[in-house]
């Protein structure tokens, strides 16, 4: 089945990243994400009929209907969906299938995470961990395989050996994406333009990767509204259409990737290329998953806009910024808009739905017909591309 | 915990029946690994089935104990403030000659003289009673 041209993202609603919250639920960051977007989308609250939402800490069980009964929606079709930072994408086509099957006709997509401060050494373990007891915590965390910057250092190390790209080049996607930043007032480290020096001389985190190449976590939410392309006429926003599609996944641990320098994008760029019917010389805006400069990079060339091993010399001579030759990731990019937990990986669709809808203000990129979005999750673990339109 | 100081919590590996010979071998300082009757690959970590072809046929064999580095990297900050006392350490993927992968450290010399290629050999750290961790330093020669 084909998802092409049968819904449409008509609502928004994003929550401006904080460092800290203070005696917050995720269930009230989702449900103010939420009503944000069903008030953007101008789509009447008691028409919400789909519910799709991210695992919830305070309800590791039954989280759709925990959400459906805060939130007080009835839906005839209810999910959660689990795929780390690509989530958020993942919802997206997954709304759109709900509807084109006839599941229901407007579905509300919630991620968003909670941050409290905690004492110095405490709650650091980052998704998986302790917790988990798969083979993830019987063969990678007893090493210090711990969180994800060991691993796309790894990725990193790996593809500077078999392609060497130069860490100026890697560099200029954190300045480039902060200069996008400064023009949106929303993005945590808006007013803070930063040089490839700047990069470079940030601290060495984990070998190559330094400070500022380095996602840091945020709390805050974003939601979508989602409905069929015929409820999405004549709304307050121009819809932004799905029109292509996919995912793929192959691994938990990086360890078990198939390659760590050709990724699972491949499979699911070329999957939403071909359902869209559009060749990438279309797209005139990449919102791809950015938790490290390294993964832009990665995704850049298994999405198929340069060839293998020409990600360097393609940041390098294009310009990333809103107003350049080659826009990504117009919000900032999660590196300087924030990471808000799942809602970080959901940034890359609000950014893309309101650039399509010609409503991104200074930042807003010309002409814009087309946006492909890549949600990434875990260690380049789940991928979920998108692609969005004006028209069906 | 009693002691003079107070030990870092390191995270012990819960064996299941599936891993268990292979943590029983670790701890007698042995390497092994699965190995696939019906399409002769070697399986790591410990599964149900061959990630390969499906086939349930695993048997437990004696792995070489040496490998190259595939990547790697050098945790300048713990990764974890369990590890705070190791740092700098080097986490790496190795591919073992066998061929599957695994994630694990290289110990036992300068972690700014690993690189990508290196050859490496196992070797074994007793973090527990039971439990002996599968780690890799340079090989001789």
């Amino acid at each position: 089945m084909s998802v092409r041209g049968r819904a449409a993202i008509v609502g928004v609603g994003e929550l401006k990243p904080t460092r800290y919250t203070e005696g917050e639920t995720t269930l009230t960051m989702l449900a103010k994400a939420g009503l944000l977007a069903i008030e953007d989308s101008g789509i009447p609250f008691e028409e919400i009929d789909g519910l799709l939402t991210q695992p919830l800490p305070e309800a590791p069980m039954l989280a759709p209907s925990t959400m459906i009964e805060f939130l007080g929606i009835r839906a005839n079709y209810a999910e959660v969906v689990d795929l780390g930072g690509a989530t958020g994408a993942g919802m997206v086509w997954r709304a759109a299938a709900a509807i084109a099957a006839g599941l229901c006709a407007t579905c509300l997509c919630l991620t968003g995470a909670r941050r409290e401060q905690r004492p110095e050494g405490r709650g650091r373990m980052g998704w998986g961990g302790m917790r988990d007891a798969s083979p993830y915590a019987e063969f990678e965390v007893p090493y210090g395989a711990i969180g994800a910057n060991f691993g796309y250092a790894q990725i990193a190390m790996r593809y500077m050996h078999e392609y060497g790209a130069k860490p100026e080049q890697l560099a200029k996607i954190a300045v480039d994406q902060r200069y996008n930043a400064c023009a949106n007032p929303d993005a945590i480290f808006y007013g803070q333009p930063i040089t490839i020096e700047d990069v470079l001389s940030s601290p060495l985190i984990v070998d190559p990767l330094h400070m500022l190449e380095i996602v840091m976590p945020a709390a805050g939410a974003a939601a979508v509204v989602v409905t069929s392309a015929e409820r999405a006429k004549g709304l307050a926003n121009s819809p932004a259409y799905v029109l292509g599609a996919g995912e793929r996944c192959t691994h938990k641990a990086i360890t078990y990737a198939p390659s760590l320098t050709d990724s699972a994008i491949k499979a699911a760029a070329d999957t939403a290329f071909e359902m869209a019917g559009i060749g990438r010389e279309d797209i005139g805006l990449a919102s791809i998953y950015d938790c490290y400069t390294i993964t832009v990079l990665l995704t850049l060339e298994d999405a198929g806009f340069c060839g293998k091993g020409e990600g360097g010399r393609f940041v390098e001579e294009l310009d990333l910024r809103y107003h350049g030759d080659f826009p990504v990731n117009t919000h900032g990019g999660q590196l300087s808009f924030g990471q808000a937990g799942l809602a970080g990986g959901m940034s890359h669709v609000t950014e893309a739905a309101r650039q399509v809808q010609r409503r991104a203000g200074e930042r807003q990129v010309k002409g814009l017909e087309f946006a492909y979005v890549n949600g990434n999750g875990g260690i380049m673990s789940e991928q979920a591309s998108l692609i969005l339109g004006r028209n069906p | 915990m009693t002691g003079e100081r107070a030990e870092p919590p390191r995270f012990l590996p819960q064996p299941s029946p599936v891993s268990q010979p292979f943590w029983e071998a670790a701890r007698r300082h042995e390497l092994v690994l699965q190995r696939c009757s019906g399409c002769e690959a070697h399986v790591f970590y410990p599964r149900y089935n061959c990630p390969h072809c499906g086939s349930r046929d695993l048997e437990w064999v004696k792995a070489l104990g040496r490998g190259t580095v595939y990547s790697y990297t050098v945790a300048r900050r713990p990764t974890h403030p369990a590890f705070a006392d190791r740092v700098p350490y080097v986490i790496a993927i190795v591919e073992l000659e066998e061929g599957p992968r695994m994630t694990t450290n290289i110990v036992d010399c300068d972690p700014d003289s690993v690189h990508i290629d290196m050859p490496v050999a196992v070797t074994f750290e007793d973090i527990s009673d039971e439990i002996s961790l599968v780690m890799f330093r340079p090989a001789a020669g």
